[in-house]
C-alpha cells in the first residue's frame, strides 16, 4: 500500500478482548491498561483481569477438563495441529504484532512465528505417544496384570513468560493441553496482544470452548487468586519473578498443587524436550488378577 | 439374503457414487516422481471384482524398472534422511490430511479396484489410512524419545510388498513409519490392486513430497521378487502369505537386509459358557466376515465351550442369514466380492475338501450375482483339528467351528497351529481373559471384541505369521538402525 493511501483511508483498530469459555468478554472490572510497543507507541488497551476474571476462567477451564481428557487422544491431536493449520494462514498478522510487541525486525518476527506454528505441530504428535513413552506394563511378581498410564492432572494455571510474547507461550501452553488438561493462561504482561490473538485462532481451531482460557492484566494480581484456588490442580510459573514465584508456590501448597517453577530460557526456539507434557500428568497403576490356568497350553 | 424376513428387511437400493472418482485408462509406474511406462512395455489389466470390468490397464514392472526406481529411492536416500525430523514430519501431516481430504474418492476406488463393500472402505481402511499417516508423522522428529537410543538412523532404501486385502491401509502401514524414520521406498501393490497406491502417488505429488521417495512398481509377484533381491535395498517388509513369506527369508539370507514379515493365520476365537451371547455373534461374525474373510488376522477358527455351542450356533445363524451381500458401492452391503477368480477358485477348492473330509458346511439362503466373484457365507461344524479347514488359511467367509469343555483345552486347540497371529476371548470374567490371554501365542489377543486396529497398537504374529511389529512405538524400529 502506498504512502497516499494509507493517508486516505483512516484503519480500524482491534478492541482486545479476553478468550475465557470459547467466548471473548472484556475484564468484568471494566478495566484496561496501555500496551505499547519497544518504543512506547501505543498499540491497544488491553484487558486489565480481576480476581474475578481469573475465578471465571477456572470454571470454564473445570468445566471443559471432562471433555478434552475424554476425547481419544487422536482426537486431541488433530486439534492441535489444526492450530497449526489456522496459525499458517494467519501468520502474516502475528509477524507484525511480535514485531510490534517485542521489538523484532520483520524477518526476525518471522522465525519467531514460524517456530511457533512448528511448536504446534511437535505437540499434536505427542498426544497419543507420551503414554507410550512415560507408561506401560509392570511385571510385578504375582498373577497380576498391572499397567500404568498417564493422565491429566486437571486444570493449570499458566503464568506465561513475560519476553517471549508468542513462541514462549505456546511453548508453555501447548504442552499443557496436549495430554488433556485445560489451561488458565495469564498473558505476558507488557506484551499481551499476541497471546490475546491466539485466543482468535484457538476459537476457530476446533479447541473446544473452556479448554483455554486467556487473561491479560497484572500477572501478579491474577496469579494470586489462581495459586491459592482450590480447584486449580497445578501451577506453571514461567512468567513470575523469583519472589513472586516463591509467594505462589506457597500458596500453591495450600491444596498440594503441581508447581512448575521458571527456569532461564534463554533460546525459546530450541527443542522442547518432554519435562513440560510430564510436568502436568499423574500416574494411574491399575491392577488386575490374571487367574491361573496351571501349566496347560502348549508352548509351542 | 434374508430369506423369510426378506419383507421386513427390504432396502432400497443406496449406492455410493463412482463420480468422486476419475479411473484414467491406463497408470504408468511411478518412478522418481514420475509416471513412467515399463521399459518392457508390458501392461496388465484391472478389474472390479464385483462386476469383472476392466478398470484400467496397468504398466508391469520388470528388472530394470526395480533398478531404476531402487537407484531414485537411493538418490533421494541422502536428501530426505539429512532433513529435519520435524520437516520430514510436516510432510507426512500433509499427506495424512490430504488423504482425509480425498478420503471418499479413495474409499469408492478401493471399493472398486478390490470388491469389499464401500461401509468398509469408509469407515474402517480409509480413517486407518489417515490415522497411520498422522501418528507416524509426529514420530518423524522424536525419534530420540522412542527407546531406540539417542539419534537413530534410517536403514535406507525400503522395499515393501503389500497384498490385495486392505491395498491402501497395508501401504499406509509400510510406507508411513519407513518415511518417518528417514527411509525411501519403493513398494509393490499386489496386482489385482494396484489402483489406491497409484492414486496415492497423487498424492505425494499434492503434498509436494521430494522426487524419488516414494516409488510405486505394480506388478505380479516376479517384480516383487526382483525388489526383495537387488543389492541395494536395505530393508524388506512384507504382507502376504507364509509360503512368500518363507521364500523371502531365504532370499535375503547372507545379506545385511533387515526383514519384516506380517504372514498368514488362523486366528481362534474362544467363546467361554459366561460369554454375553449376542455380543460374541457381532463378534464372531466381524472376525471372520470382514473383509469377507480375506484378513489375516480373521478369527477362523470358532472354539465354542461345549454347553452353549447350541445356543451360540442357533444366533450364529440367525445373524448369518441377515447379512447382505452383493453390490459392494451399495452402502447396505455386508459382505463385498472375493478379489479374484483366483482366490474364489481357491476357497472354493478349501470348501470342497472340507466336506470331503467329513466337516458340516452349512450357508445361509443366498442369491449371488450372475458376474463377477463371489462367495457365500460359510460355517463348518463337526470340524476336528485334523480337517485341512481347521488347519490351513482358507482366506475367505468360511468359518470352521469346534467345540471345548475346558479353558486349558481351549487353549491347547487355540495354540494348535503353525500360526500365531491373532486370537479373541469372550467371557466376562477379567482375569480369565487375562489368565488364557497369557498362554496364547499370537501376536494380537482380542478380548469381547475382534478385529480392532489403531495405529498406536502393535500388530504382528507368533511362529509362521511371520515376525516383527506395524503400529504403535514398536513400528519404528523395523525402520531402525538398531
Amino acid at each position: 500500500m502506498s504512502e497516499k493511501s494509507e493517508q486516505q483511508r483512516l484503519s480500524v483498530f482491534k478492541t482486545y478482548k479476553l478468550y475465557v469459555g470459547g467466548k471473548f468478554p472484556r475484564s468484568e472490572s471494566g478495566r484496561v491498561y496501555e500496551v505499547t510497543d519497544s518504543k512506547g507507541k501505543w498499540l491497544a488497551n488491553a484487558p486489565q483481569s480481576s480476581r474475578k476474571d481469573a475465578r471465571d476462567a477456572v470454571v470454564a477451564a473445570r468445566k471443559a477438563f471432562g471433555g478434552w481428557a475424554g476425547a481419544t487422544a487422536y482426537n486431541r491431536g488433530q486439534v492441535l495441529y489444526r492450530v497449526a493449520e489456522m496459525l499458517e494462514g494467519r501468520r502474516a498478522q502475528f509477524v507484525h504484532e511480535v514485531a510490534d510487541a517485542e521489538g523484532l525486525s520483520k524477518s526476525r518476527a518471522a522465525e519467531q512465528v514460524e517456530a511457533t506454528i512448528d511448536r504446534w505441530v511437535w505437540y499434536a504428535g505427542w498426544t497419543d505417544k507420551i503414554a507410550q513413552v512415560v507408561g506401560g506394563g509392570n511385571p510385578v511378581a504375582g498373577p497380576y496384570f498391572n499397567l500404568s498410564s498417564p493422565e491429566p492432572t486437571g486444570v493449570v494455571a499458566v503464568l506465561a513468560p513475560q519476553e517471549s510474547s508468542f513462541l514462549g507461550l505456546v511453548s508453555v501452553l501447548a504442552p499443557v493441553i496436549a495430554t488433556g488438561n485445560t489451561a488458565v493462561v495469564i498473558a505476558s504482561e507488557r506484551s499481551p496482544l499476541p497471546a490475546l490473538s491466539l485466543g482468535e485462532v484457538l476459537a476457530t481451531s476446533d479447541v473446544p470452548g473452556g479448554v483455554v482460557n486467556i487473561l491479560s492484566g497484572r500477572t501478579a494480581e491474577i496469579a494470586a487468586p489462581l495459586a491459592s484456588h482450590q480447584d486449580v490442580n497445578a501451577i506453571d510459573l514461567a512468567g513470575a519473578d523469583e519472589v513472586l514465584a516463591k509467594e505462589l508456590e506457597i500458596a500453591a501448597a495450600d491444596n498440594l498443587k503441581r508447581v512448575l517453577r521458571p527456569q532461564p530460557v534463554d533460546d525459546w526456539t530450541a527443542a522442547p524436550g518432554i519435562d513440560r507434557l510430564t510436568a502436568f500428568l499423574e500416574t494411574k497403576t491399575v491392577w488386575h488378577p490374571t487367574g491361573s490356568l496351571g501349566a496347560s497350553g502348549s508352548s509351542y | 439374503m434374508a430369506s423369510a424376513s426378506a419383507s421386513a428387511f427390504e432396502y432400497a437400493p443406496a449406492p455410493e457414487s463412482r463420480s468422486v472418482v476419475d479411473i484414467a485408462p491406463s497408470y504408468g509406474l511411478f518412478i522418481d516422481g514420475e509416471f513412467v511406462e515399463a521399459a518392457d512395455g508390458k501392461v496388465f489389466k484391472t478389474v472390479s471384482p464385483s462386476t469383472e470390468e476392466v478398470l484400467s490397464e496397468i504398466a508391469q514392472a520388470g528388472e530394470a524398472d526395480v533398478d531404476r526406481a531402487v537407484g531414485a529411492a537411493r538418490k533421494a536416500f541422502e536428501k530426505w534422511s539429512a532433513l529435519p525430523g520435524s520437516e520430514r514430519a510436516k510432510y507426512l501431516f500433509r499427506i495424512a490430511r490430504i488423504i482425509q481430504e480425498r478420503s471418499r474418492e479413495l474409499a469408492v476406488l478401493e471399493t472398486l479396484d478390490n470388491g469389499k463393500p464401500i461401509k468398509e472402505t469408509r469407515d474402517a481402511d480409509l480413517p486407518l489410512v489417515a490415522a497411520h499417516f498422522f501418528y507416524y508423522a509426529g514420530w518423524a522428529d522424536k525419534l530420540e524419545h522412542a527407546g531406540f537410543g539417542a539419534s537413530p538412523k534410517p536403514l535406507g532404501v525400503a522395499g515393501q510388498v503389500i497384498p490385495w486385502n486392505f491395498p491402501l491401509l497395508m501401504l499406509a502401514w509400510k510406507i508411513a513409519p519407513a518415511l518417518a524414520t528417514g527411509n525411501t521406498v519403493v513398494l509393490k501393490p499386489a496386482e489385482t490392486t494396484p489402483l489406491s497406491a497409484l492414486f496415492f502417488a497423487d498424492v505425494c505429488r499434492q503434498a509436494g513430497l521430494p522426487k524419488g521417495v516414494v516409488n510405486i512398481l505394480p506388478g505380479y509377484g516376479d517384480t516383487g521378487a526382483a525388489l526383495v533381491a537387488h543389492p541395494d535395498v536395505n530393508k524388506v517388509a512384507f504382507t502376504g502369505s507364509t509360503a512368500v513369506g518363507k521364500e523371502i527369508a531365504r532370499t535375503v539370507a547372507g545379506t545385511r537386509k533387515k526383514l519384516t514379515l506380517e504372514l498368514g493365520g488362523k486366528g481362534a476365537n474362544i467363546v467361554f459358557d459366561d460369554a454375553p451371547i449376542d455380543q460374541a455373534v457381532e463378534g464372531i461374525v466381524n472376525g471372520i466376515f470382514f473383509n469377507q474373510g480375506q484378513v489375516c488376522c480373521a478369527g477362523s477358527r470358532l472354539l465354542v465351550q461345549e454347553s452353549i455351542q447350541d445356543e451360540l450356533l442357533d444366533s450364529l445363524k440367525r445373524r448369518l442369514s441377515t447379512l447382505r451381500l452383493g453390490d459392494p458401492l451399495d452402502k447396505n452391503t455386508d459382505i463385498g466380492a472375493i478379489n479374484s477368480a483366483e482366490q474364489l477358485a481357491r476357497i472354493t477348492s478349501l470348501v470342497d475338501k472340507g466336506a470331503a473330509e467329513g466337516a458340516e458346511p452349512w450357508s445361509p439362503e443366498c442369491e449371488l450375482p450372475s458376474s463377477g466373484y463371489w462367495f457365500a457365507p460359510t460355517l463348518f461344524t463337526n470340524v476336528t483339528q485334523a480337517h485341512t479347514i481347521a488347519r490351513d488359511e482358507i482366506f475367505g467367509p468360511v468359518l470352521s467351528v469346534l467345540t471345548f469343555r475346558t479353558p486349558d483345552e481351549a487353549v491347547a486347540k487355540a495354540n494348535n497351529t503353525q500360526y500365531g497371529l491373532s486370537a479373541g476371548i469372550w467371557t466376562e470374567k477379567g482375569s480369565r481373559i487375562l489368565a488364557v490371554a497369557n498362554k496364547l501365542r499370537a501376536g494380537v489377543v482380542w478380548s469381547n471384541t475382534f478385529n480392532k486396529f489403531d495405529p498406536t497398537s502393535p500388530f504382528g504374529g507368533y511362529k509362521e505369521s511371520g515376525f516383527g511389529r506395524e503400529g504403535g512405538r514398536h513400528g519404528l524400529e523395523a525402520y531402525l538402525d538398531v
